[in-house]
């Protein structure tokens, strides 16, 4: 009996944990590789560079665990951060432009909701066609053109609160943010209990199209805030910019073992899941690998991840026919 | 030499049964087990050539587990079946076609973009000598067989234009073009109308008179006697009886398939009843039920009775707020209320445990705890926040109201067993604190030990003046459980019986009925 229970502790340990034993393990063959890698420069460095993809991936996260997904993020996130700027530019208030970016996200996101819940189109079409729709409303307000000389601007992406940056600082409280809905809220069992069997949570008296809206609310609360601090953090605003960070928003949330089939995720792993990406990348880049090759790491990555996931799956339903 | 090994060939083969060159298929000694449950119970019976055999039981009864046995679909887990007394190893549909058996199955599982030749030859494309699929082959046969049958279609006609019966037919046809001689149809007029059930008529005494053996699959009784050569009858996985149509009655049959003892009886204690909590009228949902009227009060377990595809599900659905109704008044503790949706029902303190657990109850990869709170988690929320530690207590003491056996909370449900998650689910709906509970069908694919758990279970919640509603399709248990039972037929009730009233073949002839309860013909 008492063998049992270890085993079982030290299987959930290892479902549970094994994102983290990886990121760990990274963590010291990457010091072991290259002694730069650890040095408080670096790291702080590794941590801004993917803040916004994280941000970012933090909104993707609880989309997916409740059975979506968000293709127009690195768009929206340019028509955004576009918008916010120009507005500063007329106004010259940080705070206006900073809620031109939010409202835009939100915006582009409850069209997403709306299109999801009352259209009833696949998650997937809906935001593709955002994707583009708003890439292209973002070229056609610049003409195609940057902005640039964004002035006090900077600061929302290249300014530091007590040493550390601020894209971390922002990451960190996003991080809080998602775990706390995640874990302390009704909205967030809701989105679990959606994204693991939509039939029941309906059967079960929750409003699903509600709760999906609210997923795309606050998914385009982040993707805003996103938009603020890459603009920022480029000196400009640039229609064409973070194209393809809606890929490196979902690498990040699968990595960290937020399952495509839905109702499971959490916001740590999925922070575990883009430091692996960070690491990867830094590590990558400090030991001179072909920045081809990179890529190709990058992407089976993504496939050991999901292999990972359906393997962990099989493994629990086979469980339960042990415990027969 | 020869003389010898054949007269061993004939000892064996007599061995397993007189050779009889009539006997088109035998079944012999088939058992098939699922977890926990023996849906097969040492099968045997023989379809003749050139007959209609009729297969008739209750739900459950093992016809279709057979059937799917026969076909490849299941394989037994001991038995033999024998084509033209020869021992045949059947592992999937296809070595089944090519033994000469097709199904036509009751839920018709068709593509509907694609037309009728392409349908017709799915998975079994003529090809020309370069591999390519041969469409002048295809539209050639196509062509011959439809002018064979005399069905006068269009070989470019999609599915989706089609009928269920044209498809019904199409799947025949399938049938003759594999050049079948055994066709099992599982409940084949559940989906088609009056005349429609005569053009499938002609055409299985055409296929008889042509010498195919068909297996025909039916609880209605006026199909049963019209059509069938021989009669079998089913009963909780075993072969009651078989018999050649005249050596059978319509009451003989109702009698073979209801007439189940319980393995041990359940003693339901009689209880006071208190107010009327729930009054359903003429509630309508065209299509699926017409004008459903009842009534139930405190403390009062009522059934619904009936055969599948009845309306009873429907009805409890639409009650719940799962699905809309059209017309109909639902008052409950004498208010007129609307239910629009799932969360006003809970509202009003009604809740419903589905029949389908896996699609309505469990989310499969959350948690034993998370599945029990889910309903009511504005209750353990205070400033803003959801308070795990008593969510927790509450979790776990209904849990163990309700004898839940999970190694902990936090287990995911996938990992119990069919009678707990079912538990765990009436878990979720006690902590809402219900006063209606529906319960269609609650013991099904569970235990007899967690059958009895959930039986135990009702009668404390009728002490608890709870008023509870209760589906299914095992009689015994709701003549065992109900203070009354309504049963329905083809979406009207056809009867109510009282207590004292009940017995399996009242409630079988309301459940067969042609005609409602107020006396209107209801086809």
């Amino acid at each position: 009996m008492n063998t049992i229970n270890k085993n079982k502790l030290w299987s959930d340990m290892k479902s549970k944990y094994s994102i983290y034993f990886v990121l760990a393990a990274l963590f010291v063959i990457s010091w072991l590789a290259n002694e730069n890698f650890v040095s408080v420069e670096n790291l702080s460095n590794i941590s801004t560079q993917i803040a916004v993809g994280t941000i970012l991936a933090f909104g993707q996260t609880i989309l997916i665990i409740s059975g979506m997904l968000d293709l127009s993020s690195g768009s929206v996130l340019a028509l955004a951060g576009v918008l916010s700027i120009s507005v500063y530019k007329m106004t010259g208030s940080l705070i206006i432009a900073f809620a031109v970016a939010i409202i835009t996200g939100v915006i582009c996101n409850i069209l997403n909701g709306l299109m999801v819940t009352k259209f009833k189109t696949p998650p997937f079409i809906a935001t593709l066609a955002m994707m583009t729709m708003a890439r292209g409303a973002a070229l056609m307000y610049t003409n195609g053109q940057n902005i640039y000389q964004i002035g006090d601007y900077v600061k929302f992406g290249q300014g530091k609160i007590m040493g550390v940056p601020t894209p971390v600082i922002f990451m960190a409280v996003i991080l809080i943010l998602t775990w706390y809905i995640l874990k302390h809220t009704v909205f967030g069992r809701s989105i679990y209990a959606i994204g693991g069997n939509e039939e029941a949570a309906n059967a079960s008296g929750i409003s699903v199209n509600k709760i999906k809206m609210k997923a795309f609310i606050f998914n385009g609360i982040l993707v805003g805030i996103a938009g603020v601090l890459f603009m920022s953090r480029v000196n400009g605003a640039m229609p064409n910019g973070a194209i393809g960070y809606e890929f490196k928003a979902l690498t990040a949330a699968v990595i960290g073992g937020t399952s495509f089939t839905g109702g499971l995720g959490t916001a740590s792993g999925t922070l575990a899941g883009a430091f692996i990406v960070g690491f990867l990348d830094n590590i990558m880049v400090l030991v001179g690998v072909n920045s081809y090759l990179q890529q190709i790491v990058r992407g089976a990555i993504i496939a050991l991840a999901v292999i990972y996931d359906i393997w962990a799956k099989t493994k629990r339903t086979k469980r339960k026919h042990d415990l027969k | 030499m020869a003389k010898q090994l054949n007269a061993i060939q004939k000892h064996v083969k007599g061995d397993l049964k007189a050779m009889n060159p009539d006997i088109k298929l035998r079944v012999s000694d088939v058992e098939k087990f699922f977890p926990g449950v023996k849906a097969l119970d040492k099968i045997n019976f023989s379809v003749k050539k050139g007959t209609v055999h009729v297969i008739c039981g209750e739900n459950g009864a093992g016809k279709s587990t057979l059937m799917k046995v026969i076909n490849g679909i299941y394989k037994q887990d001991s038995g033999r079946i024998l084509i033209d007394e020869k021992v045949v190893e059947i592992n999937n549909p296809i070595q089944a076609r090519s033994l000469g058996i097709s199904m036509i199955f009751q839920e018709l599982n068709y593509m509907p973009e694609m037309t009728i030749e392409e349908s017709l030859f799915v998975g079994n494309w003529p090809r020309d000598k370069y591999g390519k699929v041969d469409w002048k082959e295809i539209r050639k046969r196509t062509l011959e067989l439809l002018e064979k049958e005399k069905l006068s279609y269009s070989p470019e006609t999609k599915l989706k234009d089609l009928t269920v019966s044209d498809i019904q037919m199409l799947e025949i046809l399938k049938a003759i073009s594999y050049n079948s001689d055994i066709i099992i149809m599982d409940e084949p007029t559940s989906a088609i109308t009056q005349k429609e059930v005569e053009v499938l008529f002609n055409k299985i005494n055409e296929l008889r008179d042509r010498g195919t053996s068909i297996i025909y699959i039916s609880h209605k009784m006026d199909e049963i006697f019209r059509i069938a050569d021989e009669i079998t009858v089913f009963r909780d996985g075993c072969v009651v009886d078989s018999r050649p149509k005249e050596d059978y009655d319509m009451d003989t049959v109702i009698t073979q398939m209801v007439g189940r003892k319980l393995e041990s009886v359940f003693q339901k204690e009689d209880m006071e009843l208190g107010d009327q909590v729930l009054q359903v009228k003429g509630l309508t949902n065209p299509g699926k039920f017409e004008n459903v009227s009842f009534d139930i009060r405190e403390g009062e377990i009522i059934g619904f009775a009936g055969l599948m595809g009845a309306g009873r599900t429907e009805v409890m659905r639409a009650l719940f707020g799962l699905d809309a109704y059209q017309s109909g008044e639902i008052i409950i503790k004498n208010e007129k209320t609307d239910i629009k949706n799932v969360k006003s029902s809970i509202d009003k303190k009604m809740v419903m445990l589905s029949e389908d657990r896996r699609r309505y109850g469990i989310i499969p990869v959350r948690s034993v705890k998370e599945n029990v709170s889910l309903s009511s988690l504005k209750r353990f929320i205070y400033g803003g926040r959801l308070h795990g530690e008593e969510e927790d207590r509450t979790v776990n003491d209904y849990c163990k109201s309700m004898n839940v056996k999970t190694p902990d909370m936090e287990t995911s449900i996938e990992a119990l067993s069919g009678g707990n998650q079912q538990k765990v689910i009436l878990a979720k709906w006690m902590v809402t604190n219900p006063d209606i509970l529906i319960m269609d069908e609650p013991t099904r694919g569970i235990d007899v030990g967690a059958k009895h758990e959930i039986y135990k279970l009702m009668t404390i919640l009728a002490k608890q003046k709870k008023a509870l509603i209760m589906v299914s399709s095992e009689l015994p248990e709701l003549i065992m459980m109900c203070d009354r039972i309504y049963v329905m037929a083809k979406g009207k009730i056809t009867g109510m019986l009282k207590r004292e009233e009940f017995t399996q073949e009242k409630i079988m002839a309301f459940a067969t009925a042609t005609k409602s309860q107020s006396g209107v013909d209801i086809i």
